[in-house]
């Protein structure tokens, strides 16, 4: 189907079927109950954030996974691509198809020129070129290029570049008349509009915005799977593994290594304009290197080099962000409120480190586990178990499965 | 005129004269083998020839054409090939993918952004790689993880790989060294092999004195960076400067 092997296949079918239904595996708990403040996840903003980075680790893993490049800057790229889309949205129109192609043309045009520099180096000498690209790009966004009253005010600096009344919006500019800011919207489709269900106790939220979003990173996630298994993916797995033998064999790596930096520069660069389009607003912290290393972990924790890691990595981390972040105090008091009251209150006090403002530490410490007990990811970590539970059910039958990983 | 033609090379490392006044002339479809002393500069004289190293003097002719200050992957597609004194492969690559790029190199050119064909799609090309396989006896090998194979895999893929672009001069570094006695017999017929059934010219460096006098019709010994003579085996196993320079040293270390 669809040109894929069997195994893709049934990959993507899985994936497809999650991503649709969403909104019932995130919200499985009845509405207003403490679990489902917790842990429930199905609000289109969390919802929507799953699969837009799911987009951009999707095209950083085919420059990290595939080639071992490992750029420390590619939030720069997601920047440029928010940018890109809010002015679209202020000059054109609201609909987000411009502005998400000019978020991608952008950020290709952006990743030519900083992979053509960075990629004379290999290594760790291409990650601090990266990196320093990138810092760069923020410090200009965050002030030079961001003075408001300057003729040149491309980003509006610290507040972050936003929509106004008097925008031109060339296609659709009536929209804005009556007095409130237009909003971003698909055709007839509002990015901001749900249909809700009520089912029982619980509530799911099927919002447009989180769809568009979704689909896109099926698209996103079919293209890296072609591009995994065509000859240009083994040219990027021959560039990781021995470049040396490349050369002597013909081949000229360094348009390999940029192609793959470009399609992940616009991967990117899709993931920003899809953020501006959900909420039109970018800001220079986006392309910050805390955020380029966000990006790197999310690639590490789901599993490198693999075709669903980028997406279990991008999904586990924003979930985990947002449960560790809502949990406070008066939660876990309420939690542990069976102990003895000394005791109780001394494990809170520990706990407190490690959530709410503390999230960091958390992911921090999960991150370390994963490293150190799972390199290949938490993609790894099921194929052990999946491993385990095959032994278990059939173990005279030999396990001769040699294609690469999923 | 041979098919490679090296005249007055010349390379300096610091102050270490690693070549000095290098001639040499490979005729076509000949073995042409190299020998001399750790250190003689053989290594270098093969990294000047494959654009590793470009000489500080001196010309290098492949087929009338100069390979000077062309890159590696240019050099190659003028037709040369060369096996590495360690195998370089793709270790993390399968048998089979290992065999495949080199295939692709030779159809597809040194870059080709095909990121939407499905490669086991392309019969052509997996047809070729697959029969190259057999010819290497590795087909049964294809499935496995190239760094899984044993040295003497290794180094029978690495030739594969290097045949399968149909070089007109294959060059060989060492394609022996490390391997068990049977393992060289092995590469020794598969060298024959090649050399007799196909258009291709060969130069070999090689220690192992039984490698060379099986394979090669003439000889270069390189001692100090400089040609000391040049010969057919048989003139080359009795001459006197030889045995002083070289072959007395290293039929003590055998
Ligand atoms: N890149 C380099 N930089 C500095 N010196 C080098 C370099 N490459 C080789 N040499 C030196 O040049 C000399 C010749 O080295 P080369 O590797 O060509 O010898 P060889 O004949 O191949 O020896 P072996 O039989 O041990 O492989 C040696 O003294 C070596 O140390
Ligand atoms: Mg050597």
């Amino acid at each position: 189907m669809l040109k894929l092997n069997k195994r893709d296949t049934l990959l993507f079918v899985i994936v497809t079927a999650m991503v649709l239904l969403a909104p019932f595996l995130l919200n499985p708990f009845p509405q207003g109950s403490s679990m489902a403040q917790m842990f429930n996840a199905g609000y289109p903003d969390l919802m929507q954030r799953f699969v837009i980075f799911g987009i951009l680790v999707i095209g950083f893993n085919i420059l990290f996974g595939l080639t071992g490049y490992l750029s420390f800057g590619h939030a720069a790229f997601l920047g440029i691509g928010s940018y890109a889309a809010v002015w679209m949205f202020k000059l054109l129109s609201m609909n987000i198809i411009p502005a998400l192609i000019l978020s991608m043309i952008i950020a290709g045009i952006f990743s030519l020129a900083i992979g053509y520099v960075s990629l004379r180096r290999s290594g760790i000498y291409f990650s601090i070129l990266t990196l320093a690209f990138a810092q760069m790009s923020y410090n200009l966004a965050y002030s030079v290029l961001g003075n408001p009253s300057s003729s040149y005010n491309l980003t509006n600096g610290e507040t972050g570049l936003q929509l106004a009344l008097d925008d031109p919006r060339i296609l659709d500019g009536a929209a804005a008349a009556n007095g409130a800011l237009p909003v971003t919207k698909l055709f007839g489709l509002a990015m901001r509009d749900s249909y809700n269900l009520n089912v029982g106790g619980w509530l799911f939220t099927f919002n447009v915005g989180y769809y568009v979003a979704g689909i896109l990173m099926l698209i996103s996630f079919y293209v890296s799977i072609r591009i995994f298994r065509s000859p240009f993916g083994m040219m990027l797995r021959a560039v990781k593994s021995n470049q040396q033998r490349m050369n002597y064999t013909g081949l000229n790596t360094k348009p390999y290594t940029l192609a793959a930096f470009v399609i992940s520069g616009m991967y990117a660069g899709l993931a920003g304009g899809l953020l501006s389009s959900m909420d039109p607003l970018a800001g220079a912290e986006r392309m910050h290197w805390t955020a380029s290393g966000e990006i790197v972990i999310m690639a590490i924790l789901g599993g490198v080099g693999t075709l669903i890691g980028p997406i279990v990595g991008a999904g586990f981390n924003e979930y985990f962000k947002n449960i560790l972040s809502k949990i406070n105090d008066g939660v876990l008091h309420q939690w542990l409120s069976f102990l003895p009251d000394g005791l109780e209150n001394f494990i809170v006090g520990i706990l407190h480190y490690f959530v709410g403002k503390g999230w960091h530490l958390t992911l921090g410490l999960l991150f370390m586990l994963v490293i150190i007990f799972l390199p290949g990811g938490l993609v790894e970590g099921g194929q052990r178990l999946a491993k385990m539970f095959k032994s278990k059910k059939t173990d005279d039958e030999s396990d001769s499965n040699n294609t690469p990983a999923e | 005129m041979g098919i490679l033609e090296v005249k007055n090379v010349g390379k300096r490392f610091g102050g270490l004269q690693a070549l000095g006044d290098v001639n040499l002339s490979v005729a076509e479809n000949s073995v042409h083998a190299i020998i001399g002393p750790n250190g003689a500069g053989k290594s270098t004289l093969l990294n000047c020839l494959v654009g590793k190293l470009i000489p500080d003097t001196g010309s290098v002719m492949f087929d009338g054409q100069s390979v000077l200050g062309r890159k590696p992957f240019k050099i190659n597609q003028m037709g040369i090939s060369r096996v590495f004194q360690t195998p370089e492969i793709f270790g993390e690559l399968s048998v089979l993918e290992n065999m495949l790029i080199p295939c692709f190199a030779k159809r597809d050119g040194a870059f080709h952004l095909s990121a939407f064909k499905n490669m086991l799609d392309d019969k052509e090309i997996i047809d070729r790689a697959q029969h190259m396989l057999e010819e290497m006896k590795m087909a049964d090998k294809h499935s496995m993880n190239a760094a899984s194979l044993s040295r003497g895999d290794k180094r029978r893929l690495e030739i594969g790989m290097c045949l399968s672009q149909e070089p007109r001069l294959l060059l060989l570094d060492e394609p022996t060294a490390g391997m068990a006695r049977a393992d060289t017999n092995n590469t020794i017929d598969l060298l024959k092999q090649i050399s007799d059934e196909r258009d291709i010219t060969i130069a070999i460096i090689e220690h192992d004195m039984h490698v060379v006098f099986s394979l090669a019709e003439r000889i270069t010994v390189l001692a100090q960076g400089t040609p000391l003579v040049e010969d057919t085996p048989d003139n080359i196993k009795g001459h006197p400067k030889v045995r002083e320079a070289y072959l007395g040293e290293t039929q003590d270390a055998a």
